[in-house]
């Protein structure tokens, strides 16, 4: 494909989209949507998931056509079929999953598409060398010839953007590009896009994280159900206007009633297990989880955090300690005695663990329940009490859906998480495993998630809550347990501990020298 | 919006439609899905004539012989479903690894191993009546395809052995096992003291032999057994525990692991019932149409069956129809090659154009059907 050059390359994008209209079946998610982007601004896109943020993003990188409305671009209504046409005028997207090849290199997942300038031979120093200078250029830290699946999240999303720097783009979309990076790499992010706001770029930020938005756009439009609810400067607006005009209400403090916790429901004895990398993960961990009480496992990302929920689910082989629920032994169990003994887990990657995309809502509430008595008859499936159950647990958990033959890849990220907490809430679990359980979800699903959490807490479920949102771990957790290099590097009771003693241990201080 | 609420406020309301729309026939739908590998089947006819007209050959008078010789007669029809049980029952299996999200090329093979079950069962039984003969025979039959599957599945299983590798490497073995035995302890005893030493089987006994549904034709009661077993994977694969576990661990192997479903044994699984079906499909050849075990038993059709499955959308039931297709092709591609004398490699070229065209078409129905899907939910809501 020939790669045309932008008519006036070294000027930011001016970009207009007028009264757009995008449905999809069963959902109107954009309707008569106005937004701009002026040249050399960052512009954040603020909304809750399902308020068509992302879908009127895709629309402006061609991955989707509108079905009413207009994209001018420079003065020029254009028709963006696809990315390359997008691409070629000069928009870039970095989207929310990484569409990288892992066993490929940087350079090589850079050149991927492009036309080489030896074409048909690859020319990957050249672009080597291209990329070691767009890499001093804009700070991005970034080795052309590191695999991409050696890389961590931080890492990944960097050579995302040097894919789109790369193709010239003028105006980078940024999909929630915070929502998989630790508080560090947030800041090295922002460091980023502000180089490139100063070297000429205009962005576009779509977030639901208020502070992130304060934080780095100049504008921000606020969008609920499809539609724009207004567009501010940010210096001009408070936070607390931005979540009314995100949820219309304000949101409650959470206050959890003190409850006397019961007998132990999971403990960890000196649980040790190997990392994907080779490298030991866990380093004797030691933790008890009683009933009627959450503890929140705080740490910086890449501590043994998504090792210690993956050993516990029966994931990944322990190499040595143990793992008892209540008291019953499982260090070795499989995964189905587990769910047995009581355990139910939420998974930290929720779309490739914990649900299928293409099974219907459903479906996905039978991942594993398809097989209990109660709802086959023999090896068929009982269709009429899986309709019941699956319908009164759609109602029960608030999951909006058009119908529970819906594809699941049709419902939005809170939606599909409350699911899964539903299907593992229903079968009333002694102990529940919570990895992440509201990062990239919407504002008011995350409330009703963590409304849930205590609920079932004082249900007398005990909950390990792994999260790296240190505000939800504060709010929610009875006693906290920081984890730090594969240990648990101190444990402190609800309100014994600031946040910058949290942080200061998290960070591998011992908790005798951070808590004076 | 309204049907979000619907749901919300009454969960039994959501059931009860469910199951009407299950009834109500959608018109459209079936037109997309019959029109349009229609038109598919006449563009690759179309290139294909450009083919022809290349060779020389007169391309109305080569398609005429093709569609007079698919079904112009009687004998036409009946050949076109005799090719087509086969292909059907090969297919019903890898309908089945698919939706494993396994590939299944060893259908050749199975295919050979289920028809020496075949062979030598009724050979050995042979004083058994008839009604207990044929079943029996069948399930053996089943049962030495689901044996050629089983191997590469467990080694997919235990070693993570690719099972495009091990299923092609066990056809040739097959094919060496029959020529083995063919020449040895399974060649007939007639020809062995006639001394022609042909490499075939001694015929099986009259009581084993399918009923023919039409007379003086080859059409054999197989061709029923085939689509009522389209029927039965069908509610296997979407009604049953096991179906489910497979269609689960084929889309999302992670998040079937993480609800405790062996993603391995499914496989292992998947792989011998592919295989237990194209056994099948020895079989029916065997005791419907050739009564005898020879060479050149499986012509083809275990990658037949392949393309035939994908052209039926890898469902059971579109599978009956793709088969036929395929049957009928081959069938008047024999009488075409015959009729305008253009080599047999032009007809496997047309077979692949009319694979292409059709699938592309499909691609096409996929992009065409999700756009008028769009226009219809906008204009319930202009309307509302």
């Amino acid at each position: 494909m020939k790669q045309h050059e932008p008519l006036n390359a070294d000027s930011p994008l001016h970009v207009v989209m007028r009264d757009i209209v995008k449905c999809f079946p069963g959902v109107r998610a954009n309707s008569k949507v106005c937004f701009d982007v002026e040249a050399g601004e960052v512009h954040a896109l603020l909304g809750e998931n399902g308020a068509g943020k992302s879908t009127l993003m895709r629309q402006l990188y061609g991955l989707y056509q509108p079905d009413e409305g207009d994209i001018i671009i420079d003065g020029k209504p254009l028709q963006l079929r696809s990315p390359a046409d997008a691409i070629r005028a000069g928009i870039g997207m970095i989207h929310q999953h990484f569409m990288l090849v892992p066993t490929l290199t940087v350079a090589q997942n850079v050149a991927l598409g492009q036309r080489s300038s030896r074409a048909p031979l690859l020319d990957l120093t050249r672009v080597t060398a291209r990329i070691r200078e767009l890499s001093e250029e804009y700070g991005l830290k970034v080795d052309p010839r590191a695999y991409v699946w050696q890389l961590s999240v931080g890492e990944q999303q960097r050579v995302e953007i040097m894919k789109a720097l790369y193709r010239g783009a003028r105006l980078i979309i940024l999909d929630e590009p915070t929502a998989v990076l630790t508080p560090q790499e947030v800041d090295d992010l922002f460091a980023t896009l502000r180089r490139m706001v100063r070297e000429g770029h205009s962005l576009v930020f779509i977030s639901h994280k208020l502070q992130e938005v304060m934080a780095i756009s100049d504008r921000v439009t606020v969008l609920r159900d499809g539609k724009v609810i207004g567009t501010r400067l940010t210096r001009d607006v408070t936070r607390s206007e931005l979540v009314r005009m995100m949820v219309g209400r304000e949101l409650g403090e959470l206050a959890p009633r003190p409850l006397e916790p019961g007998p132990a429901r999971l403990t960890v004895q000196g649980l040790r297990a190997m990392g994907d990398r080779g490298t030991e993960a866990l380093r004797r961990v030691d933790l008890e989880v009683h009933a009627g009480e959450i503890v929140g496992l705080a740490g910086v990302s890449g501590n043994g955090q998504r090792e210690l929920a993956e050993c516990l689910a029966g994931m990944r082989r322990a190499s040595g300690g143990r793992v008892l629920i209540g008291p019953r032994e499982i260090t070795f169990a499989s995964l189905n005695q587990r769910i047995e003994a009581g355990m139910a887990y939420i998974p930290e990657e929720r779309m490739r663990d914990g649900a299928i995309r293409e099974f219907s809502v459903q479906e996905n509430i039978f991942l594993h329940d398809h097989i209990s008595p109660r709802f086959r008859r023999g090896i068929f499936l009982s269709f009429p009490r899986m309709e019941a159950h699956a319908a009164r647990l759609v109602r029960e958990f608030a999951v909006k859906t058009p119908g529970l033959d819906t594809p699941l890849k049709n419902l939005s990220g809170g939606n599909i998480q409350k699911l899964i907490m539903a299907r593992e809430l229903s079968r009333h679990p002694e102990i529940l495993i919570a990895a992440q359980p509201t990062r990239g979800v919407d504002v008011s699903a995350t409330g009703y998630i963590h409304e849930r959490l205590l609920q079932q807490r004082e249900a007398g479920t005990g909950i390990l809550l792994i999260s790296e949102d240190l505000d939800e771990i504060c709010a929610l957790s009875d006693r906290i347990a920081v984890m730090y290099e594969g240990r648990i590097i101190g444990v402190v009771r609800r309100g014994q501990a600031t946040r910058e003693q949290l942080g200061l241990m998290m960070a591998g201080v011992q908790q005798a020298d951070a808590l004076p | 919006m309204e049907l979000e609420e619907s749901i919300l406020t009454s969960g039994k309301l959501a059931p009860r439609t469910r199951r009407l729309r299950a009834l109500t026939i959608d018109w459209s739908r079936i037109a997309l899905n019959v029109l349009l590998p229609a038109f598919g089947v006449i563009f690759a006819l179309l290139l294909g004539a450009v083919m022809l007209v290349i060779l020389k050959a007169d391309p109305l008078a080569a398609y005429a012989a093709l569609v007079n010789g698919a079904v112009g007669t009687r004998f036409g029809i009946t050949q076109t479903l005799v090719k087509a049980t086969p292909l059907l029952l090969v297919g019903l299996g890898i309908c089945i690894a698919f939706r494993a999200n396994v590939i299944n090329i060893g259908g050749e093979g199975q295919i050979i191993a289920g028809a020496l079950m075949a062979t030598w069962w009724p050979l050995f039984f042979h004083t058994w009546p008839g009604w207990l003969l044929i079943p029996s025979t069948m399930i053996a039959g089943f049962i030495g395809g689901a044996a050629w599957g089983f191997v590469p599945g467990i080694l997919k299983a235990r070693l993570n052995v690719n099972e495009i590798l091990s299923t092609i490497m066990l056809n040739a073995i097959a094919l060496q096992l029959m020529n083995l035995l063919l020449q040895g302890p399974l060649m007939d005893p007639a020809g062995v003291a006639a001394r022609t030493f042909l490499a075939q089987s001694a015929q099986l006994p009259h009581q084993v032999w399918l009923p023919r549904l039409v007379p003086r034709t080859l059409l054999h009661a197989g061709a029923i057994v085939a689509v009522v077993l389209a029927v039965v994977v069908y509610l296997f694969l979407w009604r049953t525990t096991i179906g489910y576990d497979i269609r689960a661990v084929g889309l999302n192997p992670n998040a079937a692991r993480y609800s405790g479903i062996s993603v391995p044994t499914f496989q292992a699984l998947a792989l011998t019932l592919a295989g237990g079906f194209s056994g099948l499909a020895g079989t029916v050849e065997v005791i419907g149409v050739q009564h005898r075990l020879m060479e050149g038993l499986t012509s083809g059709y275990g990658f037949t069956g392949i393309v035939a499955a994908l052209l039926g959308s890898l469902h059971p039931i579109g599978l009956i129809p793709a088969s036929i297709l395929f049957g009928g092709l081959l069938v008047g591609a024999d009488t075409m090659q015959r009729a305008v004398q253009v080599p047999s490699s032009l007809v496997m070229a047309l077979l692949g154009l009319v694979v292409l065209f059709v699938s592309g078409s499909a691609l096409w129905a996929r992009r065409w059907a999700a756009r008028r899907m769009i226009g219809e939910q906008k204009d319930r809501e202009e309307t509302a």
